[in-house]
């Protein structure tokens, strides 16, 4: 066969001493109906010192979200046949490197667990469980299936700026998803988190995270939704 | 070091920023296609004519306010993002805020003294 691909991969090792390089692969692979990371693991195979994460390798899990010719994308959802060559491989902007393709996703996850990611409900247990009509179930789609994998808040210059003060689009995403939910009973003190001039506010409507999320959400409305919020009980 | 946060002035300046871009939004067509319509002028008393009607210095006046008040929000963003030594982005906001309000001191001042 002999279908050659040109891929440019961000190479860094901390421990070499060396500044991160460019470096250019070439790999024998027919792109067809095959993914990025089917060609990464490939390259994997070839030169074991690559790093790069992955799991669930089917868009679920969310580990190996990476920048591909400047957008950031899942590697197991994004096909290999529509990318241009060379396939320009980063990882992800605005996290510290900690080697090649693997950032330290901490800075993100602070911001996660800032918006307390739970069901805050004092209310004595009920005998079965916390119904919901499908009216107030629905108000959680399009909030809960995030999975977390950073594409849309490493897109984000607002983020890139102030890393520890902005939310971000993802931890915003979420902070919506248990303002909306109708079990949820701390909404006030979810909005007063919110609404000092960095945490929500930060966020100047550049639109980057709902280009780039790959489970196709708009974190830009729920942060207009949590502003609505903000505005309403203010005026 | 730890780092507050809580300090409920976001949705003010949020506010502050889309009403006084309405304002600039109603005000200034107004104003250009007036100044437009009137032009060209070529001499003091033309632009004295220009001014004279007590309605378009209070619109101009109030389109001065929401612009530097709409600015105040702007620079302050911008000084957020990138200053960050808490004392240089004191003295910033100072300067901004004088340099606004002095602005739109003289303009009121230049607008009714040709009255």
């Amino acid at each position: 066969m002999g279908m050659g691909m040109k891929f440019r991969l961000y190479r860094y090792d901390p421990e070499s001493g060396e500044p991160p390089f460019m470096q250019d692969v070439e790999l024998d692979i027919d792109p067809a109906g095959k993914m990025l990371l089917d060609a990464l693991i490939a390259i994997k195979a070839q030169d074991e010192t690559l790093a790069l994460r992955r799991s669930c390798r089917e868009g679920v899990c969310g580990s190996d979200a990476v920048n591909v010719n400047g957008r950031n994308r899942l590697a197991c959802i994004t096909p290999l046949g529509e990318l241009k060559e060379p396939v320009e491989v980063r990882p992800l902007p605005g996290l510290p490197v900690i080697r090649d393709l693997v950032v330290d996703m901490e800075p993100f996850f602070r911001q996660y667990r800032s918006i307390k990611p739970w069901l805050v409900n004092d209310d004595p247990e009920p005998e079965v469980e916390r119904l919901q009509s499908p009216e107030q179930r629905a108000r959680l789609d399009g909030l809960y299936e995030c999975i977390l994998c950073a594409c849309c808040t490493t897109a984000c210059p607002s983020f890139w700026w102030n890393p520890e003060t902005f939310v971000g689009p993802a931890g915003l995403l979420q902070a919506y998803r248990f303002i909306a939910d109708s079990r949820d009973e701390a909404i006030s003190a979810r909005l007063d988190h919110l609404e000092d001039p960095y945490r929500l506010y930060r966020c100047r409507g550049i639109l980057n995270c709902v280009d780039a999320c790959p489970k196709g959400l708009n974190p830009a409305e729920a942060i207009g939704r949590i502003r609505t919020q903000l505005v309403k009980r203010r005026v | 070091m730890k780092s507050a946060s809580g300090a409920h002035t976001g949705t003010g300046s949020w506010l502050l920023q889309r009403a006084t871009a309405v304002v600039l939004a109603l005000t200034l067509p107004v104003l250009i296609v007036y100044v437009l319509a009137a032009t060209p002028i070529d001499d003091f008393a033309g632009w004295q004519a220009l001014f004279s009607p007590l309605w378009l210095r209070v619109l101009g006046l109030l389109a001065a306010v929401a612009l530097a008040l709409h600015a105040w929000v702007g620079m302050r963003d911008l000084f957020m993002d990138y200053v960050r030594p808490t004392l240089l982005r004191l003295a910033l906001y100072l300067a901004v805020v004088v340099t606004l309000a002095g602005s739109v001191a003289w303009l009121a001042a230049v607008l009714w003294s040709v009255a």
